[in-house]
């Protein structure tokens, strides 16, 4: 046994920010210093908190210290370790108090948060299938298995009010029913696990810190279908996730836990892993199924659905990691566990993956119903630099946009969508005044030009001409009539596309056009690009009487655009400058670098 | 895996190696070594290695075992002081391995403070 416990997150991104060097580090000192056999070093999951990584906690004191480098590990283990002294210094500096340290789930970030998807991230060692299983894992299995017959599993599904987590929000117990009802010699479960919302890495973690919780929740969706295998369709850039969840199916199956007569039930369930490219397409259902039996990822229309004809043309279940990281839980502590979280028709909690102009870049769960005011200024701790809130994007680029007046906007599947965004699968990037709302949705446009399988026309053709149109306004070219030509485009892509990818790609142009539409038509009338960001209207000017003639924008000036003037302000000893604004590559080096802020554009 | 009391079995075993990480701090009974140079020259580390094997051995719940710096009585290290809320705290001085186990299994299992080994009964 082990006195201490040193939880090290190693999520995608504290690994990123060194803290596999870190778990290196650790093992070294603590063994300089003969502790190895006192102090067990834990990789985990994503506490997430990313924007202060690489994490650790230590155990028993339950101390978080952030940002730690390398060089900072003797220290920790000399006296933290060792002597028992807590190294102030580095503590999250949230849980630093005058007499005590206050514990993680008490500071800002974590106090508003319910954790049930994510429940073991950054707690248990991914890894190790006893750590699961310590922590009530494959228990809501063996009460499936055990205890309950299919129907009422799925009843129970039913009754917690779960839906989608992938941002269709489509009742996940009626769809195992509808698999269910279906006769076939073979029926399949698939999870959805090809994020591809720029911005979004819930469903990473998931597989990341506790990948044992989807081998258990397939195995019950299993059970509860009828099927007797499942895939796994996880994208290769995600080679962390990939390797554990592949550890933690082998162990299963080693436990006994995956494969033939599992708890002695005559169920049989066994589970592979499918590798994608990329492609943000498969992650539509339709595609990603074809893309699964070895065929070019294309969507193909619905009806039939999967449920009836889906993987190699056998019904088959499918759902996103965030859905399924909530089964097991609800199968073990009932419907009721679930449902009593949540609106009222948003039961339980959802992951959202806070990112942009916020200060904690980072993983949060709450329950539905919260508001978005509260996830932005309460556990992001607001916008950097004092600027002003202007918009939230949910649903990536399928979603829309929530601007301030809808700050106070509880947040469920269906006030989104009434406000004409959507849930999606849970990025929510924050926008402040510096964001220009066209220049976002020429940027969700071409990821989805991009993405486009090219299958169908009005998503092949249709988001290129809407982008065309986009990059026309943003270069100060755009009319009136182009505004209405591009509304008209939005709604016919949205109405003739084949799958979700297409229906969906216009949104951001819509939703920016009807909340922002004055941002619209300053770039078309006045020319003019109100947040300074497109590059085509904006020009930069420095105010001669403000120069106090220092002249390290000249220096810094990549294309000699900046020269010294003959004006001397009064007040002033040096010569101001002035910017050639036909040199000008717009570049904003020197307002970066103007000390008396003498520099506009 | 063929049944519930299977899963069960590994899950207890699982969980009192983790015992530790449940302990958030305050609640519970805190068991602290004094392990400055002083401490360690007298023997604290084979006290310390008792304290956590007895502990795990007789899966006490609800006690974490941490280490401090000098108190300010070399002569009478190591010292082990026994926090528990709501009462006063019992300093146990000149420890070893053996008196440790005794502590854990007298003090943290029954309740009952091992008077002898006190800074009380020591220094008498």
């Amino acid at each position: 046994m082990y006195r201490a416990h040193v939880l090290v997150c190693g999520g995608t991104g504290c690994t990123s920010s060194h803290s596999g060097e870190l778990i290196d580090a650790l093992n070294e000192n603590i063994k300089l210093k003969g502790l190895e056999e006192e102090v067990q070093v834990v990789r985990t999951g994503c506490f997430g908190l990313c924007a202060l990584g690489p994490i650790m906690i230590v155990y028993p004191e339950g101390c978080f210290y952030s940002e730690v480098k390398v060089e900072d590990i003797p220290e920790i283990v000399e006296e933290h370790l060792l002597k028992g002294r807590i190294v102030k210094r580095l503590l999250y500096s949230e849980t630093v108090t005058e007499e005590a340290v206050k514990p993680l789930n008490e500071t800002n970030f974590y106090k508003k948060q319910h954790r049930v998807a994510l429940r073991n991230c950054g707690v248990i060692n991914p890894e190790n299938i006893e750590e699961y299983i310590a922590y009530d894992g494959y228990r809501g299995l063996a009460k499936a298995l055990t205890e309950m017959t299919p129907d009422e599993v799925i009843q129970t599904v039913i009754d917690s009010g779960l839906r989608g987590r992938g941002g269709g929000g489509f009742p996940t117990g009626k769809k195992w029913s509808f698999t269910a009802a279906n006769k076939a010699d073979q029926k399949y479960v698939v999870c959805n696990a090809d994020e591809g919302d720029p911005g979004a890495f819930m469903d990473r973690s998931v597989l990341e810190g506790d990948p044992h919780c989807l081998v258990e929740a397939m195995t019950i969706c299993g059970y509860a279908t009828g099927a007797t295998e499942g895939y796994v369709y996880v994208r290769a850039e995600y080679p962390i996730a990939v390797e554990r969840l592949q550890k933690a199916i082998d162990d299963a199956r080693e436990y006994g836990l995956l494969g033939k007569n599992i708890f002695n039930s005559g169920f049989d369930f066994d589970l592979f892993i499918r590798l994608g490219a990329g492609a943000f397409v498969c992650g539509e259902e339709t595609a990603l199924m074809t893309s699964i039996e070895g065929n070019r990822g294309e969507p193909r229309p619905r009806p039939p659905y999967p449920a009836v004809k889906g993987l190699f043309g056998k019904p088959t279940t499918e759902n996103n990691v965030e859905t399924f990281a909530n089964i097991p839980q609800i199968i073990l502590h009932g419907a009721e566990f679930f449902n009593s979280m949540g609106t009222e028709t948003s039961k339980g909690t959802k992951v959202f993956a806070l990112g942009g102009k916020i200060n904690n870049t980072g993983l949060v769960e709450v329950p539905m119903g919260t508001t978005l005011r509260e996830i932005v200024e309460d556990i992001g701790g607001g916008i950097p630099n004092g600027k002003k809130f202007k918009a939230a994007q949910t649903g990536g680029p399928s979603g829309g946009c929530l601007p301030a007046d809808l700050l106070d906007i509880k947040i469920d599947y269906d006030n989104l969508v009434a406000k004409g965004a959507m849930m999606g699968s849970g990025g929510l990037i924050v926008m402040d005044e510096d964001d220009c709302m066209v220049d976002i949705a020429k940027f969700f446009l071409e990821f989805t030009v991009d993405e486009s399988c090219g299958k169908c026309t009005p998503c092949r053709v249709g988001t290129r001409r809407l982008l065309e149109i986009l990059e026309k306004i943003t270069s100060g070219k755009g009319t009136m009539e182009d505004l209405d030509r591009m509304e008209k485009l939005c709604n016919y892509i949205k109405e003739n596309s084949l799958c979700g990818l297409g229906q969906t790609a216009p949104n951001p142009v819509l939703s920016t056009y009807q909340r922002f539409k004055d941002e619209y038509i300053a770039h078309v009338v006045d020319k003019k690009c109100p947040a300074g960001v497109c590059k085509d209207l904006v020009s930069f000017s420095i105010d001669k009487d403000k120069c106090i003639g220092c002249g390290i924008c000249a220096k810094n000036c990549p294309v000699e655009a900046i020269t010294r003037t003959d004006y001397i302000a009064p007040g002033h000893k040096l010569a101001s400058f002035t910017i050639d604004t036909d040199k000008c590559v717009k570049c904003g080096v020197c307002i970066g670098n103007c000390k008396p802020k003498a520099i506009n554009k | 895996m063929k049944s519930l009391e299977e899963l069960l079995a590994i899950k207890e075993k699982a969980q009192a190696q983790l015992a530790a990480r449940d302990s958030d701090g305050n609640d519970g009974i805190r068991v602290v070594v004094g392990m400055a140079t002083c401490g360690i020259a007298a023997g604290a580390r084979p006290v310390l290695k008792s304290l956590v094997d007895e502990i795990a051995k007789r899966n006490v719940q609800h006690v974490s075992v941490t280490q401090t710096g000098c108190i300010g009585m070399c002569q009478y290290e190591p010292i082990v002081e026994v926090f528990e809320p709501g009462k006063e705290k019992v300093t146990y001085v000149q420890m070893t391995a053996e008196k440790a186990a005794k502590v854990v299994s007298e003090h943290l299992v029954n309740g009952k403070p091992v008077v002898e080994y006190t800074v009380g009964a020591v220094t008498k």
